[in-house]
């Protein structure tokens, strides 16, 4: 049970080569072995979306992802959207509205966002209301995030 | 108290700034607890009750101890034999003697990892001799309940009146003559309101790191909303000087007052002094939901009379709060729901009385509103019945008998500023009031309504105090006790203190809270920190300011009163531009030539309002000068689904009067955040116990609302009708959004399909039965 394999996981551009146990979440792999500690562990069971980083491009839940099944696929966390210490067009949208208060669901929040835009430029509130669904948050009520999210939509428009 | 007039210099009052953190949270460089590590860190997990109410009668931890990669297991065994508590002291960091709810910490293990320290809880050996519990506030005051705290009458208390079996705390407070008041009444409602325990739910849970040093000294970072609180329970707990304990806060991921008194901080402590390395505990959400603590779930009765022309002339009322297994903000909760059960309206005669009683459940302590949720639901829905009954519109039956400027409160504290009138007028307006009132019409089976609250809340409490340096190249540093838990006040205080000086928000740093090295706060909290420590940051920065002044005025020849502050972190003389200099030339001059270091610090304690006896009658009441009165009004318009019950918000309107908006975007987010939260109150959010049991721990039996679930539609009003004892007129406005918004959303209820819904959360189960027995309209 407690047989560690040597793998190597692609995250963020970057080859890193890790031990992990086979039942080890892609979470706890992040977070304790390779310090990314962006993704969060708001409820472990898939719920709350603070743990959620993209795997090939799509939101998933790092608590509920084996990390011995992710050899084949990139992993890119929140850490690894600033591109040379610029922030991505994403991340300063929520800068620029305000949309951060304790920021604990934000890491996950952001790559919703992302995901999202990725695949529709430009989506309704509605869809985005939808493409958030699976993140809580507690503190913010959503609006400054459904603003930063429609001003990037409107860029496009633009 | 009053604070000085100067205008803000610069642009740092009122910009609204995004919080001066969010790059490193966004960019997951932030280090929240659980992000920290220490060498030769251990993990700790905690062993929780199986019982509601047991006695202890062995430990038997051999097993554990001796289970590879465990370094340390602990109980109460291992402490010291105290109880703590901040109103009444009876808690045990650990169960001594007894258990008195599932999930009480009774063990802790710390091992080399997670998954060895919850495999070692697993060989804790607890032998028990269960007793019979109780499980409900009122039977719990029966003269038979089994007894929670034999020992009650031995513990210190400072603010608890107790009174009765398993009753924690009473209260009481009336005014004029409630049997002659009665008798005015033309128009009589009476009714029973009920609230839910409701969860914190911070995205983070709480978690702690702490480490001893070779001095005996510990160090413990905690997601906690006061270090102070922290430091000042880890001293008692394990029977350490003050001088021995420090408490850092890292990134705090919320806390809604549910970080405010013990968490995992002194279960950490001991085990790291037991093991003799650092300790980390991180609570897992099932475990946080488990054995940490709700809001008070609560029984109202109310009773309210008035004249046909729409005067109230008596209200009287009891509430009796489940206060769970230990006490922690217990008293001060129901004194406060007993303080705001009138409501902010003039009442010629009042009666009302509180109790909160030990159960075998979950401990209730602060939660954002801290009693006045519940006591706004019963004010605020038995003023819209009582509209009803009178024929009247609730806005202009709100505007007759609101209380003004001037008006005291019952009990006699003064209100010198109240803008009420003008909230609900505002929100009146902003949300087409009367045109939404006549039951729009909807798509098929569904129907809309609207309904609206009057808010009132207190905001305040005790002391804090601040200090302010200038750096040497004119820059400053700031330092208060203040957590920041997400609300936004290492900005805010940031801007106030900007804007004493005029220097830019980013030349002003904020040291973290250390109680090594930061002044005293109590905590964050009853939505002060704005209020009480920007006040003492304010002062802090005004005897720098006077100290800049008294040496420009030598370098420049003239009088101190000749100059003034100009934005950029200069100073100059009055009405000669070319006659200035930068912050750095008198900050050198001090450092080098005369005076010494440039540096202000203030403290300060809210100093207000004692209740009179000759205006009311009052008992249990044993805080008197909380703070001061702020207003508001909300309104929510509903869409009701008459075939499910189930009820969607299409919008609210929150008008708040926060004195000062010294960010208005931050005050806009609180108000998002506070409503939400609100309508989860108001909709679904509810603790269920099956027996002693909880029975929905986990986000995904116990629903906080998402994205889907509230409207986009949530428009805050600002009101500024400055409090001169606040920062720049300042006043909090943390809890005020989610105080009035379950009223409000049962008032739409009633309007949309005349169902008087009086037990939140307002499910769709209990309309959908509403509307059964409703009938055919």
């Amino acid at each position: 049970m407690n047989e560690k394999f040597a793998i190597a996981l692609q995250v963020n551009g970057d080859s890193r080569d890790v031990l992990v146990t086979a039942r080890e979440t892609l979470l706890t792999t992040l977070r304790e072995r390779l310090r990314l500690t962006g993704a969060k562990r708001g409820c472990n069971q898939g719920v709350c979306g603070a743990c959620s980083v993209l795997v090939n491009g799509e939101v998933i839940r790092s608590c509920l992802t084996l990390s011995v099944t992710q050899t084949e696929n990139e992993i890119v966390t929140i850490e690894g959207l600033a591109d040379d210490g610029r922030l991505s067009p994403v991340q300063q949208a929520f800068v620029d509205h305000g949309a951060v208060q304790c920021g604990f669901c934000m890491p996950g929040m952001i790559i919703a966002a992302k995901a999202l835009l990725d695949a529709n430029p430009r989506p309704t509130v509605d869809e985005i209301r939808h493409g958030l669904g699976g993140n809580l948050c507690r503190c913010s009520g959503y609006v400054k995030v459904i603003d930063a999210i429609r001003s990037l939509a409107e860029k496009v428009l633009a | 108290m009053t604070l000085p007039r100067h205008a803000p210099v610069g642009n740092a009052v009122g910009a609204s700034l995004p919080r001066i953190e969010t790059r490193d949270k966004i960019t997951g460089r932030a280090d929240y607890t659980d992000d920290l590590t220490r060498p030769g860190m251990l993990h700790g997990a905690l062993l929780g009750s199986p019982y509601a109410h047991a006695r202890i009668l062995s430990y038997d931890v051999s097993q554990a101890l001796a289970l590879p990669g465990v370094k340390a297991v602990i109980t109460s065994a291992d402490l010291p034999d105290i109880r703590f508590g901040l109103l009444v002291s009876d808690q045990p960091a650990l169960a001594r003697g007894k258990v008195r709810y599932v999930g009480e910490p009774v063990a802790a293990v710390a091992a080399v990892d997670r998954g060895t320290a919850r495999r070692a809880l697993q060989l804790v050996q607890i032998e028990y001799e269960e007793l019979p519990a109780v499980l409900d506030p009122q039977a719990a005051t029966a003269s038979d309940a089994p007894i929670l705290h034999e020992g009650f009458e031995s513990y210190r208390m400072q603010f608890a009146n107790p009174g009765g079996r398993n009753v924690t705390s009473t209260a009481t407070l009336a005014q004029g003559d409630i049997e002659a008041g009665f008798a005015q009444a033309e128009v009589i409602v009476e009714g029973e309101y009920e609230t839910p325990a409701q969860q914190h739910m911070y995205l983070e849970p709480c978690a702690a790191v702490a480490e001893f040093d070779g001095t005996g000294k510990v160090t413990v970072w905690a997601s906690v909303q006061s270090v102070f609180r922290s430091q000042a329970l880890l001293a008692e707990a394990l029977a350490l000087p003050m001088s021995k304990v420090r408490v850092i806060a890292p990134m705090i991921g919320g806390g809604f007052g549910g970080k405010g008194e013990q968490t995992v901080e002194i279960i950490a402590a001991a085990l790291a002094r037991a093991s003799g390395r650092p300790v980390k505990i991180a609570l897992s959400r099932d475990e946080d939901m488990i054995m940490m603590r709700s809001r008070h779930k609560c029984r109202i009765r109310m009773r309210t009379g008035a004249r046909k022309d729409g005067t109230i002339v008596a209200r009287e009322g009891e509430i009796l709060l489940d206060g769970g297994a230990y006490a922690e903000e217990s008293p001060l909760v129901m004194a406060f729901a007993v303080l705001m059960m009138n409501g902010p309206y003039r009442i010629a005669h009042a009666k009302y009385a509180g109790r909160v009683a030990y159960t075998n459940r979950l401990r209730a302590g602060a939660f954002r509103g801290f009693g006045n949720p519940q006591a706004h639901f019963a004010s605020e829905c038995q003023i819209d019945e009582l509209a009803e009954k009178l024929g009247m519109d609730p806005i202009e039956l709100r505007l007759k008998n609101a209380i003004s400027e001037g008006d005291r409160w019952i009990g006699g504290h003064r209100v010198d500023s109240c803008s009420l009138r003008e909230c609900l007028e505002k929100v009146r307006d902003a949300s087409d009031w009367t045109r939404r009132r006549k039951q729009m019409p909807s798509a098929g089976g569904k129907r809309r309504g609207i309904g609206i609250s009057a808010v009132t809340h207190v905001c305040g409490l005790l002391g804090a105090a601040a200090m302010v340096r200038l750096n040497e190249d004119g820059t400053v540093s700031l330092n208060t006790g203040a957590v920041d838990i997400g609300q936004g006040s290492d900005t805010v205080l940031a801007q106030i203190c900007a804007g004493v000086l005029g220097v830019p928000v980013e030349s002003v740093s904020s040291g973290i809270p250390d109680t090594e090295y930061s002044p005293y706060n109590l905590a964050t909290g009853a939505s002060r920190v704005t209020y009480i420590v920007g006040h003492a940051v304010a002062q802090a920065a005004e005897r720098v300011r006077e100290q800049i002044f008294v040496h420009a005025g030598e370098m420049l020849e003239c009088a101190p009163d000749d100059l003034e502050l100009r934005p950029g972190g200069r100073v100059g003389i009055k009405g000669v531009p070319q006659k200035e200099m930068p912050f750095v030339a008198v900050s050198g001059r001090a450092l080098y030539a005369k005076g010494g270091a440039i540096m202000g610090t203030h403290s300060w304690k809210f100093d207000g309002d004692m209740f009179d006896p000759k205006r009311a009658a009052f008992s249990g009441f044993n805080l008197e000068d909380v703070g001061i009165h702020c207003f508001g009004a909300q309104c929510v318009e509903v869409e009701v689904d008459e075939e499910t019950g189930k009820v969607e918000v299409l919008g609210v309107w929150s008008a708040h009067d926060v004195g000062r908006a010294l960010n208005p975007g931050a005050v806009n987010g609180q108000v998002h955040g506070g409503v939400v939260q609100g309508l989860g109150y108001a909709l679904v959010e509810e603790l269920v116990w099956d027996e002693g049991r909880l029975a929905n721990p986990s986000m995904m039996d116990y629903k906080i609302p998402g994205s889907l679930d509230v409207p986009y539609e949530i428009h805050p009003i600002i009101l500024e009708n400055p409090e001169p004892t606040g920062p720049f007129g300042a006043r909090g406005v943390g809890e005020m959004s989610l105080i009035g918004v379950a009223p409000a959303v049962a008032n739409a209820i009633a309007n949309a399909v005349d169902v008087r819904i009086r037990n939140i959360p307002a499910t769709a189960e209990k309309v959908l039965r509403g509307l059964i027995a409703r009938g055919t309209r």
